[in-house]
């Protein structure tokens, strides 16, 4: 029985898997999309007018880095006139102060910088490219204009000891959010998970500081953080629950219930280029399978938290239980919690140095 | 945080209005906070021409039949909320 839903809230539209960095905690899949075998600029204005159509408030434009999209001004403002509103993603580059106003112009709402820490050399590491510069530039040119700023610090073990300064890059901004997000562990990031999970210790004082940091920025700076769930006692309710508020395009135009479901074997994504939006929404097979509670094992079945994380995420459950269809084995609860806490008591038996040793998987760029 | 009754507040770059299915919302950054009658009305007088004070006057004019205090403390609260979410801009 296909369980009743309701309409999508966000779209998120992934414009092409094209960036300037190779980050090693990317959450693009491991086959990247062609240029080639992107979305036309026609195709995307289609699908946010079938999206706003639907019930979709908001449309988050990432990738890869969407700026890499020489259309995306044009994408802004179809979005907009389509009514939706509009994020923009970015690790700010390539841009520049033309290309912000004519982004604004087009009424962008909202512009979201990525930062890889405080300092040159750890973005660096973590990007293999040289860009820390560029970014303190765009936080110079978006201070004088009226448009919402996020900054996004993906944080772990190599730059965690930077909150203060990363704080003092936020304070000394325009933005009104700051979002503090623990790399979570699928894709490229599970692949250099050793090198990135950080240690309880390390995760203690980032709680204390984030805290406090929200306490005192109130009414100035919205602070949300997100922590890695490998550390919770009950699992994140991945993506709102499984087609339950959001869908994710891919640059070739694959519908999604999130970014990393491609890792789950024999899911089928419908294109969009074949079905409408509102038709894979209802119907798909890839939406429906995780949706509701039947496809549920326990000790999920009969939890009392089940209508809370609706069973955490599917692709971790593959990834740390072999099996997408169990309880995430982050939860307490789940019979595969010790393999998470293997996981654990290797990282804190592992010292800082040796880590620095390993060799960082760097994600390539598409063809 | 205490809110200054003389302080006009306007909604914060990226809050706007918006609607959906017939319902009106807020939208902001990464969030969408559903606007019913009374929230609705403070809201659209979030614009920096309105004080505090007046935002008050004119919802225990609009809702005369409810206590006075409580409209005020009610919208009170409600602005507080919207300085937490980070959606409003106070200017003297």
């Amino acid at each position: 029985m296909m369980p009743s839903q309701s309409n999508p809230l966000a779209l998120v539209c992934e414009l092409t898997h094209r960036c300037p960095l190779h980050c090693v905690y990317c959450s693009n899949p491991q086959e990247l999309a062609a240029r080639a075998s992107e979305l036309s600029t026609e195709e995307w204005v289609s699908l946010f007018r079938q999206a706003a159509e639907l019930g979709v408030l908001q449309a988050d434009f990432t990738g890869g880095e969407p700026l890499a999209r020489t259309d995306i001004v044009e994408l802004v403002r179809a979005a907009r006139t389509a009514g939706l509103y509009v994020s923009l993603i970015t690790s700010g580059l390539p841009l520049d102060e033309t290309k912000l106003d004519a982004l604004i112009a087009a009424d962008l709402d909202h512009f979201q910088l990525s930062f890889q820490g405080s300092t040159e050399s750890v973005a660096e590491e973590i990007s293999d490219t040289k860009m820390h510069t560029q970014k303190l530039r765009v936080l110079d040119w978006l201070k004088p204009r009226r448009i919402a700023v996020t900054l996004n610090f993906v944080l772990h073990r190599r730059n965690l000891h930077q909150m203060d300064e990363m704080l003092a890059i936020a304070e000394s901004s325009s933005a009104t959010r700051i979002e503090f997000a623990n790399v979570q562990y699928y894709g490229w990031a599970f692949a250099n998970r050793g090198m990135l999970l950080p240690t309880r210790a390390q995760l203690d004082e980032f709680l204390a500081k984030v805290k406090a940091a929200e306490e005192r920025l109130r009414g100035k700076i919205r602070v949300e953080y997100v922590v890695p769930d490998y550390y919770a006692k009950y699992p994140k309710p991945c993506m709102g629950g499984w087609g339950r508020k959001v869908m994710l395009i891919t640059p070739r135009g694959d519908a999604l219930p999130c970014h990393a479901a491609a890792v789950i074997p024999g899911m089928q994504f419908e294109s969009v280029k074949e079905k409408s939006l509102r038709e894979i929404w209802e119907a798909g097979s890839a939406f429906n399978k995780f949706r509701g509670e039947s496809w549920m094992q326990e000790p999920c079945k009969s939890c009392d938290r089940r209508a809370q994380d609706f069973g955490g995420c599917r692709c971790q459950a593959l990834l740390l239980a072999g099996d997408a269809s169990a309880t995430d084995p982050v939860c307490s609860l789940s019979p595969k919690r010790k393999t998470v806490d293997a996981v654990l008591a290797a990282v804190s038996s592992t010292s800082s140095a040796e880590t620095s040793l390993s060799v960082w998987k760097y994600r390539p760029n598409p063809s | 945080m205490a809110i200054d009754s003389n302080a006009k507040p306007q909604l914060a770059p990226g809050c706007r209005l918006g609607e959906n299915n017939n319902q009106r919302v807020l939208l902001m950054p990464e969030r969408a906070l559903r606007l019913n009658g009374p929230s609705l009305e403070i809201v659209s007088r979030c614009d920096g021409k309105h004080t505090v004070a007046q935002i008050i006057a004119d919802l225990q004019k609009l809702y005369s039949k409810a206590e006075p205090h409580k409209v005020e403390s009610d919208i009170l609260g409600y602005l507080e909320l919207l300085q937490k979410e980070r959606a409003l801009d106070f200017s003297a």
